[in-house]
């Protein structure tokens, strides 16, 4: 283990590069997943079809499978595109954006069927009362509708963030000097991986030992004065 | 015959002129996106089999709580289950390398040095530590009158335990099953990062070696949605067949039939 606190400058690095990837990606998810959840509750079916299609997609295709599509494909796309159009010169998608992306879109996938079910399970008198009350659909949405589909969905919410560090793994794979890449980079240079890989492991396992109370604890705050069985 | 040449010359002729994708190449090719098919799903479901067979033990024990079992196998689980299988697969295929005694050992030249039994080793585990979870959270709900009803018709530990009890968890186990089997169709894709051929070892060996963006890893994405496709249309079939009795009697008027997307990790 000497060794590897010799590398330990790397290691911190690729740690403070997985967890802003996985942060952003989440950011982006629960965007993706708002509007997700809302196109599949709306009342038009053709929102509702893509809805589907997006989650059915997602649940389809293995993440690497995209995320190589997004990194050699998305590139040559959007050059061919500005190209084509003469919008812009030449734009470089780095290993951070693609991984962002995909995981922001994957995961928004996950997150559109946990927000649909914490809307779903939100008593609809009280929409009714908060329309017949006044409020417009934006105000509803953040007084009403909000605060409750956080207790919701949070422990969904926690599983869908558990298994997204987790995925923060693969981008390694297309290149991104992360965590995992540091470390294998460090480990086959003093040939002893396993040593390396373990800590990695042990990284992995803290980060998650971490959120998961630091979610709990967000439980317990947003389930105040909720009775629990 | 000649159906054939003329679907070719038409497939050629699309692919050259008006279609961004090269289909003809991608035909030309479709051996082995099959035998890549092949691999997938072989690694998958022998992982799946072999890690649902060492589940079933490891879930007994620490439903029961059996002392000097339970604590380990719940660092087991909890190692396994809070870490990417990337890099428990670099672990083993890389990593066991680091020590002599396992070069020197017999298990070295056939197993432990092939990426094929490293990542069947890597997966099992992973697959073993996930399905252990969910079989126990299904064993320790099991309703109390049922086990009461085999007590009282004098069954032994071990009759109960294999004639009600895990006939009955397997059940409730079944829709968080289907998931974790279309999570290890995802994970298998890491295969292809210890040198292994399935399906996206193949996109990636046909986009390097024609230098192309697109067309292996589209056809890989179209392989992969048809394998997760059958797996779901399986589970529901299977659900309708043993899970039929728990099933809700449908009122509501709008289908809701779609498969839930939910992460189970």
């Amino acid at each position: 283990m000497d060794v590897v606190f010799e590398y330990r400058g790397q290691l911190i690095d690729g740690t403070i590069v997985t967890i802003g990837l996985a942060l952003s990606s989440l950011l982006l998810s629960v965007i993706c997943g708002l509007i997700g959840a809302f196109m599949k509750l709306s009342e038009s079916r053709i929102l509702q079809k893509i809805g589907n299609l997006y989650t059915t997609l997602v649940r389809g295709v293995p993440d690497l499978v995209l995320m190589m599509l997004l990194f050699y494909g998305g590139q040559q796309l959007i050059n061919d595109f500005g190209y084509w159009t003469g919008l812009w010169d030449y734009i470089d998608i780095n290993q951070f954006i693609s991984g962002v992306f995909t995981l922001g879109f994957i995961f928004g996938a996950y997150m559109t069927e946990t927000f649909r079910g914490a809307i779903l399970a939100i008593p609809k008198g009280q929409i009714e009362a908060a329309t017949a009350a006044g409020m417009n659909p934006g105000l509803i949405f953040r007084r009403v509708t909000w605060p409750q589909m956080v207790r919701f969905a949070l422990p969904s919410f926690t599983n869908n963030w558990l298994v997204l560090i987790k995925s923060t793994a693969l981008v390694s794979v297309i290149g991104l000097h992360d965590l995992v890449w540091n470390a294998f980079a460090a480990g086959r240079s003093v040939r002893m991986l396993f040593t390396f890989m373990i800590a990695v492991l042990i990284v992995y396992l803290l980060i998650t030992a971490t959120s998961d109370f630091f979610l709990r604890w967000m439980d317990r705050k947003y389930s105040a004065g909720v009775r629990r069985a | 015959m000649e159906q054939e040449r003329t679907f070719l010359e038409y497939l050629r002729d699309v692919s050259e002129n008006s279609s961004p994708l090269d289909f003809y190449l991608i035909y030309d090719n479709i051996d082995r996106f099959f035998m890549g098919a092949w691999i997938t799903i072989e690694i998958t479901f022998l992982s799946l089999f072999l890690g649902g067979l060492l589940c079933i033990p490891l879930a007994i024990a620490r439903a029961y709580k059996t002392p000097y079992l339970n604590g380990p196998i719940w660092c087991f689980t909890y190692f396994f289950r809070g870490t990417p299988l990337l890099v428990q697969t670099y672990l083993f295929y890389f990593g066991l390398g680091q020590f002599e005694w396992v070069r020197e050992s017999f298990l070295w030249g056939p197993v432990l040095s092939s990426a094929w039994w490293c990542v069947l080793i890597a997966f099992t585990l992973n697959t073993a530590a996930y399905t252990t979870e969910f079989l126990r959270g299904a064993i320790e709900s099991t309703p109390w009158g049922e086990i009461e009803a085999s007590k009282a018709s004098g069954m032994s530990p071990w009759t109960r335990m294999r004639r009600i009890v895990l006939p009955s968890s397997f059940r409730r186990a079944l829709p968080a099953y289907s998931n974790e089997v279309i999570f290890m169709v995802h994970g298998s894709v890491v295969a292809s990062t210890v040198t292994l051929q399935d399906l996206l070892g193949v996109g990636r060996w046909l986009n390097g070696r024609y230098y192309l963006a697109y067309e292996g890893f589209i056809t890989a994405m179209v392989f992969y949605m048809c394998i997760v496709f059958m797996i779901s249309k399986g589970f529901k079939f299977a659900e309708n067949r043993w899970l039929g009795h728990l099933r809700q009697r449908d009122t509501s008027l709008d289908e809701a039939d779609e498969p839930v997307l939910i992460a189970i990790r």
